[in-house]
């Protein structure tokens, strides 16, 4: 035990004294996460407008305001033919163009219906969608607004609830994400570098050499990652809870147990590359490409897992990733206990099994 | 039992094969206690695989192997804790200092704290070391690396030390140096037994022995050898038994 414990210390020397090694863990973590949280975000926010208001009334002015005055758009410019509207959305800043009809607050009070047109630029279809569904609901609101005691002949309001992230903010879907991603990245490529190292320097021949049992040379290695990997996953949650207001509605005691858990995960599939490779740059460029992409692509991350074409749902399926973020995101926004997510863990557990099964076999036949 | 004292390696057809390969060929030979054996061969003669044996680090197909009175087939552990092993890459942590690796390797020997300390300041003073013991050792020179590493590999005093290479891409001022630390701890009583590539320095050893192919081709004094093999020095010998299995 008391060897153990030396070869722990030594690791931890390894850790601090490497600037990239500290870089990797602590900086790349809280950068990673402040760009996903505040660059990519499907929300929009002042998208820019133009407006042709051909009847210039009071109605047209307060919509007008309204749907100015909402956040998510801002005006660019006022038109004043119809030529300018191909113009403007060319010009290509202008997203989104709104058109009120001549005489548009007449035709709402005596035929009780004007025309309202929406032009969206939608080459890009995500946010031509967003845009205008933005503008419907503002104007839909406007009319009860002026109208409240409209007898409007049978209508039907559809009440949407979008259960679990009510605003449908972007950054709730990263936080899991993200630290799925990053703890991947760290557990599995500082393990599978830090132990080929050893392996490129030759200290790992003197180790072999030496009355430690190779199992305790790979725990010893393990060790300082599992800590470090932990403090990470803290600060995650931290930064994701208070700068970007994450919920964390379930058990912290069952999310840091599970994150845990998919930490050994990919320790010892950092191990399993180690045992694979030989060097530090194979180790490294095999965590990045095996690990790294796919993380991001396949683990329903970023992209829905249900749209992918079938061979590639199958690939997603033995992303560790994946299962980790079904369950944090279970955790944290539903507030489900462990009831709920015991078959994801199970799942996890049992590939963390499988990788170190590998990886204590590969150990054996090269030691041969 | 006298035999057994006296010869602290004693291997008796050595056999290791993969697969279809022999890369060991009913192997023969002894080590006695204080002895400085040099074993040399070719790259891919298969002097690397013995050594590993002989360390406990592979196990042989079959053959009678002790090492330090220990049987290589099933005491491996207790050989491990008998022996030390230095390769040509010196081994030694680039990032910590002098004294952090000393008391690393200390460490997984089982060497207690209070121990480490002591023999580390008796060590430091005889290799003179005492100015650059708190330097990480990527800023010590590779003559001094080299001297330090094998300092380290037998600061447990271990029965047999192996040097693997052991002076590889020194310049030969160093080489000499190093040698006559080997020297002393022989003359200790602790047995030497080193591979190396260059000839002169094969010279150094007590009795050498050469491999061709996975066998034993020649074992016995340099002087013996060159004799008969009718050569001034030992790269004549080692040339003619290349050439006779051509």
């Amino acid at each position: 035990m008391k060897r153990f414990k030396g070869f722990v210390i030594k690791e931890f020397y390894h850790i601090f004294r490497d600037v990239r090694t500290m870089a990797i863990l602590f900086g790349i973590p809280i950068v990673q996460l402040l760009l996903f949280g505040f660059v990519i975000t499907n929300e929009i926010k002042d998208a820019k407008i133009a407006i042709f208001d051909q009847s210039k009334d009071n109605i047209t002015q307060k919509l007008s305001q309204k749907i100015l005055s909402s956040g998510y758009f801002l005006l660019e410019k006022n038109l004043n033919n119809y030529n300018e509207i191909n113009q403007s959305f060319k010009e290509g800043n202008i997203k989104l163009v709104i058109v009120f009809e001549k005489d548009f607050a007449k035709h709402l009070e005596k035929e009780r219906k004007a025309n309202l047109q929406i032009i969206s630029d939608a080459s890009e279809p995500n946010t031509a969608n967003i845009l205008v569904n933005y503008t419907i609901a503002i104007t839909n609101d406007f009319l009860k607004e002026i109208n409240p005691n409209a007898k409007v002949p049978l209508q039907i309001i559809p009440e949407v609830r979008m259960l679990y992230n009510p605003d449908l903010k972007g950054v709730f879907m990263f936080v899991p994400g993200i630290m799925a991603m990053l703890l991947m990245l760290i557990s599995a490529m500082m393990t599978s570098i830090s132990i080929t190292r050893e392996k490129e320097t030759g200290t790992m021949e003197v180790l072999l050499v030496s009355p430690l049992k190779p199992i305790q040379i790979i725990v010893g290695k393990v060790v300082p990652y599992v800590f470090l990997s932990f403090i990470n996953a803290v600060v995650i949650l931290i930064l994701g809870k208070f700068v970007f207001g994450v919920p964390i509605n379930g058990s912290i005691l069952l999310l840091l147990g599970e994150s845990v858990l998919y930490i050994l995960t990919a320790l010892s599939l950092g191990i399993m590359i180690s045992t694979l490779t030989k060097t530090q740059q194979t180790a490294m460029l095999i965590s990045m490409l095996v690990l790294m992409l796919p993380s991001i692509l396949l683990s329903g991350f970023i992209f829905p897992i249900e749209n992918m074409p079938t061979p590639l749902q199958f690939i997603c399926q033995i992303m560790p990733p994946k299962w980790f973020i079904i369950i944090i995101k279970n955790i944290m926004l539903k507030g489900v206990g462990f009831a709920y997510v015991w078959k994801e863990t199970l799942i996890l557990f049992g590939m963390m099994v499988f990788f170190i099964l590998v990886s204590v076999k590969k150990f054996k036949i090269r030691l041969e | 039992m006298q035999e057994e004292t006296e010869n602290i390696i004693y291997v008796r057809d050595l056999v290791k094969k993969f697969g279809n390969f022999v890369a060991n060929d009913h192997l023969s030979f002894e080590v006695k206690k204080g002895e400085i054996f040099g074993f040399l061969g070719a790259n891919g003669a298969g002097k690397t695989t013995t050594i590993r044996i002989l360390c406990g680090l592979s196990s042989p197909t079959s053959g009678e192997i002790k090492v330090a009175g220990f049987d290589a087939f099933k005491e491996t552990e207790k050989i491990k804790r008998n022996i030390g092993y230095m390769s040509q890459k010196f081994s030694l942590y680039e990032d910590l200092t002098v004294t952090e690796n000393i008391r690393f390797y200390g460490g997984i020997y089982g060497i207690s704290r209070k121990e480490i300390k002591v023999r580390t300041q008796i060590l430091l003073e005889k290799l003179k070391f005492e100015e650059v013991k708190n330097t990480l050792i990527k800023d010590l020179p590779l003559g001094w690396r080299q001297k330090l590493a094998f300092s380290v590999a037998i600061f447990h005093q271990p029965k047999i030390v192996f040097l693997d290479e052991p002076t590889g891409g020194v310049d030969p001022i160093t080489r000499r140096q190093f040698w006559e630390m080997i020297y002393e701890e022989a003359h200790n009583g602790m047995t030497i037994f080193v591979t190396t590539h260059y000839m002169d320095e094969a010279e150094y050893c007590d009795r050498i022995s050469i491999m061709v192919e996975g066998k034993i081709a020649a074992l016995d004094t340099p002087l013996n050898l060159m004799k008969e093999y009718e050569t001034k020095n030992m790269e004549g010998v080692f040339l003619k038994l290349a050439r006779n299995i051509e």
